[in-house]
């Protein structure tokens, strides 16, 4: 391994030796794995032998290490290779058990980071972990055992967290007479049960990881084996070469603008390559643009490929912030606020459909909610049951909402765009993790020729269900003063919502239009076909109309169809709104100065059925608009997936 | 590093685009973040990641040196010449509390000056600038503490590292979320070795402090360790004089408490020759932590880095 490199480098004592022994170092791959088994299968064995084996056990530690193992099962070397990873007595009078610890080696080909997760009780979450950023996962099977349950468990996290290369390490070979037979049979049924695991490579390989067998060189031991040793196959597997040819997802991370004359957007690929002159599309607004530059600070380049963190420009302005994904036209990722995914949760407090989390996906942050929990799978038995809540370490398959559209991908076509976290919104804590199995919108992801675009489309793109809420009563009875204030908290909400009332469509629209009944009836019917119009566009559409005749409020709710329509009485007495009279009409009425007046001189016919009675000579308008919100606009019961 | 046609990329490559998105991720998540510049050669790894991050723009942070007036006088002219030539927001902070009651490694050694000088002034400092996020050039390699420690690692409102409190770190999603008064401490190079470290800033040619390679210094040895005579305040020994050895620095610090060692390597790659031939830990030349076992796991819960 490395040794041999720096031997053969030190001995060359030309300049162009270290030069080329340095190319080969800035020039090695890097694979990231993890290793999974308990201490009892010899995995801190494994770890510590492989970085003894790499050099990178210093003789001050060896010296150490070689006086605590005295006493202690140890090879030839004299040396328990577990002492140099373990630490765990030490961790856990610190309380810290939940943990994954990385290691770093490296041999002349590759350089190895190793994310080791101990711990039993918290093994998913660690697992989850440690499997999010690895590229092949070693599974240690202690040879006199098989495969137990808990290798079960350890290869459906990995499965679920997608780790795609698995090497199933049958350690302690040693201790069954280097046995074939042993060795077949428990790579066999291992076999059968990782069929439907979705594993693209798997290789079985007997070792002892305390003699060394197979670990660098092929044992002597071992004649009958004929398969590869573990390091040599760790040095060259290839996994990582499919990032490239996947569609491009470039999600902006930060806007890069030194000065007015340059605008760029900063991110790391996250899969397939990006080049100068590439048409672009942005996964939400869909606008488009010409990739102008790749800005790098060693100069611009031709092209990025996956994982290069780069700074493009275009060639037109284009509103683009943080969160936006950059796509090429034809593969854009989905854009949805609905998905199922199956979710690991990591936290003490369980999981609660209906309760708002914040959603991280990529550089995107989104309210979201789990809007049902489909089933739990008992991560031992490979069981799914029906379940309310979801515990800590346990995995179910989940519906979630986010507040508003976000990009994304399924995992299996793109981990870095189909992963995502869900943080606690006062502790900041993460609660769990996630992997897209599928976007709920189906239809969006169509073209845009079969695209049915109709309400319930438009009214999902605002993260809403398209309504009206009619406020019928008296001039001066709080109609507009509540409906002001509802449509300030669904803003703030985030919802979009419009309010029509006299101010805005006797002005314009129905400026034509008078006081008489005649008059009053057609200004309501048009009042009721605008506000069908704006709900069909999605809207949640507040009417702010005085509307004094049943016949004309039943028009509206009839023009209305299958647009939820709920009619809002607000019922204040005439005195309150004459002592009122915030407009002094009631004054000019009773002086005859206004003709038609409803309640003076034209008559008022309030509701027999309303859906919502307000009291408005009773209740502040706060507290009415807090009241009529929790009853109509309770998004949670109303969103039906 | 250099465009290939390759279709994947080398190691240095894969952590240097790692460390960038971490940088990014900082300046685009944090109100008020500050990097750490403590002038070593991880400091200057983590400085050229981050001018790299933001180019074109400059560095969009401030740089703060935590300065114990104990430095080598090199180091300072150096710090001083990467923020003029980098076009740094570079902030000095000493403690003027164990200024004024002098405080200095040979009265009160290495445990107190670390303590007051160090691990009190960031403190002082991270609280004064109200940063939310500060960046460290810490990797996971060196130490088996760090093993654990998380990229975004989370401290409470008294720059306290809560083991309980660390957030699991899933893919490449960093949870930045805080309360008030909490701040983050962010380690881009994480995921560094120490091999990595000395061969990206040979490849990529990033200027380093002169008392890494060897030269003529004069030092004073004691109980096995070579102490540089950086200026007049050094103490000697009744009967202990300098003299001339050739030496080099693996870590930068306090002067009085760096150890050198005897090395003929003048040049980068002699540097890294011989740190893969060698066989000692790399703080081993650290004095900070032979004072006590464990004593790294401890500084980090009082806050140092």
């Amino acid at each position: 391994m490395s040794a041999i490199a720096t031997q053969s480098a030190l001995s060359a004592t030309a300049e162009s030796a270290l030069e080329t022994w340095l190319a080969e170092q800035t020039g090695k791959s890097l694979l990231r794995f993890l290793t999974c088994g308990s201490v009892d299968d010899g995995k801190s064995t494994l770890i510590g032998r492989l970085l003894y084996d790499s050099q990178l056990i210093l003789d001050d530690q060896l010296a150490s290490l070689r006086k605590e193992s005295r006493n202690r099962h140890v090879g030839d070397e004299g040396i328990d290779f577990s002492l140099l990873v373990d630490g765990l007595a030490a961790e856990r009078e610190q309380g810290i058990t939940i943990d994954v610890a990385y290691r770093f080696f490296s041999t002349d080909k590759r350089k190895f980071i190793v994310a080791d997760t101990p711990g039993h009780e918290q093994y998913t979450r660690n697992m989850a972990t440690g499997a999010s950023n690895a590229d092949l996962a070693i599974v240690l099977i202690d040879a006199r055992k098989g495969v137990l349950t808990q290798t079960r468990r350890h290869s459906f996290i990995l499965s679920l967290i997608g780790v795609k290369h698995v090497v199933l390490a049958i350690n302690k070979i040693d201790l069954v007479g280097y046995s074939a037979d042993t060795f077949a049979t428990i790579e066999a049924e291992y076999r059968a049960f990782a069929r439907d695991l979705g594993f693209e490579t798997l290789v079985a390989i007997p070792v002892s990881a305390l003699r060394g067998d197979n670990m660098l060189t092929p044992s002597p031991q071992m004649p009958w084996y004929t398969g590869p040793q573990l390091v040599p196959y760790l040095e060259t597997i290839e996994v990582a070469t499919d990032r490239t040819q996947k569609p491009l997802r470039f999600p902006v991370q930060w806007v890069n603008r030194p000065n007015l004359d340059f605008r760029g957007f900063s991110g790391t690929v996250a899969s397939g390559t990006v080049k100068v002159g590439d048409d672009l599309l942005v996964a939400a607004s869909r606008k488009p643009a010409k990739v102008a530059r790749i800005v790098t600070m060693a100069g611009d380049i031709d092209e990025a490929i996956a994982g290069e963190a780069v700074t493009i420009t275009l060639d037109r302005e284009v509103d683009i912030s943080r969160g936006d994904v950059l796509a090429h036209p034809g593969e854009v990722p989905e854009f949805s606020n609905q998905f199922q995914a199956r979710l690991v949760w990591m936290n003490e407090e369980q999981a609660m459909p209906g309760r708002s989390y914040l959603l991280k996906l990529g550089s995107q942050v989104v309210p979201a909610s789990i809007t049902g929990l489909k089933f739990r799978t008992n991560v031992n038995t490979l069981e799914q049951s029906v379940a309310k809540t979801l515990e800590m370490n346990e995995v179910g398959t989940v519906t979630i909402a986010t507040d508003k559209p976000i990009a994304f991908d399924s995992y299996g076509t793109n981990a870095l765009t189909g992963s995502f976290i869900l943080i606690d919104r006062i502790s900041n804590a993460t609660l769990g993790a996630g992997v897209i199995e599928f976007g709920l919108r189906r239809a969006q992801n169509l073209s845009y020729q079969s695209f049915d675009v109709n309400r319930k489309v438009r009214a999902d793109l605002k993260g809403q269900t398209a309504q009206i809420v009619w406020f019928t009563g008296l001039s001066g009875s709080g109609k507009s003063t509540v409906a002001n204030l509802v449509e300030k908290r669904l803003t703030a909400d985030g919802r979009h919502a419009y309010i029509l009332d006299g101010d805005n469509v006797r002005h314009g629209l129905n400026k034509d239009l008078g006081f008489t009944d005649a008059d009053r009836v057609e200004n309501v019917r048009r009042v009721a076909e605008v506000a069908r119009l704006m709900a069909d566009a999605g809207l949640i559409v507040l009417v702010s109309f005085i509307s004094p005749f049943a016949n004309e409020r039943r028009l509206a709710r009839e023009v209305a169809g299958d647009i939820r329509f709920t009619e809002v009485f607000v019922n204040t007495p005439l005195e309150v709104c004459e002592a009122r009279d915030p407009k002094g009409l009631y004054a000019k009425a009773r002086r005859g100065e206004i003709s038609n007046f409803t309640g003076i001189s034209s008559p008022y016919e309030a509701p027999q059925t309303p859906d919502v009675t307000l009291h408005g000579g009773l209740h502040d308008p706060v507290y009415m608009a807090d009241e009529l919100y929790a009853r109509i606009f309770d998004f949670g019961a109303s969103y039906s997936i | 590093m250099s465009q290939s046609s390759r279709r994947t990329l080398s190691h240095l490559h894969a952590l240097e685009s790692e460390s960038i998105e971490i940088f990014r991720e900082v300046a685009a998540s944090f109100e008020r973040p500050v990097m750490m510049y403590s002038i070593g050669k991880d400091s200057s790894v983590l400085l050229h990641l981050a001018r790299k991050a933001f180019f074109p723009s400059r560095v969009p942070f401030p740089v703060l040196h935590i300065d114990t007036k104990w430095k080598f006088r090199e180091m300072i002219a150096f710090r001083d010449r990467m923020a003029r030539e980098h076009d740094l927001d570079l902030l000095v902070h000493t403690n003027p509390d164990g200024l004024a009651a002098g405080i200095n490694p040979f009265d009160h050694g290495s445990a107190v000056h670390t303590d007051v000088m160090k691990t009190q002034a960031l403190r002082q400092a991270l609280n004064a600038g109200k940063y939310d996020a500060a960046i460290g050039g810490a990797r996971r390699d060196e130490e088996k503490s760090r093993a654990k420690e998380r990229i975004f690692s989370h401290r409470n409102a008294q720059h306290a590292w809560d083991p309980k409190n660390q957030r699991p770190e899933l893919w490449r999603i960093f949870n930045t979320r805080l309360a008030p008064g909490e701040s983050m401490r962010v380690f881009p190079i994480s995921n560094w070795t120490e091999l990595d470290v000395w061969t990206y800033i040979y490849a990529e040619g990033i200027p380093i402090p002169d008392l890494y390679f060897a030269r003529k210094r004069p030092v004073v040895e004691r109980s096995g360790t070579l102490i540089m005579v950086d200026d007049e305040r050094f103490r000697f020994n009744p009967g202990e004089t300098a003299r001339e050895e050739m030496i080099r620095f693996r870590t930068l610090g306090c002067y009085p408490l760096s150890g050198g060692i005897r090395s003929d390597a003048a040049d980068l790659p002699s540097i890294i020759m011989e740190m893969q031939a060698s066989r000692t830990s790399e703080r081993e030349g650290r004095l900070i932590d032979s004072d006590s076992v464990g004593s790294m796991e401890k500084k980090k819960q009082e806050g140092y880095f």
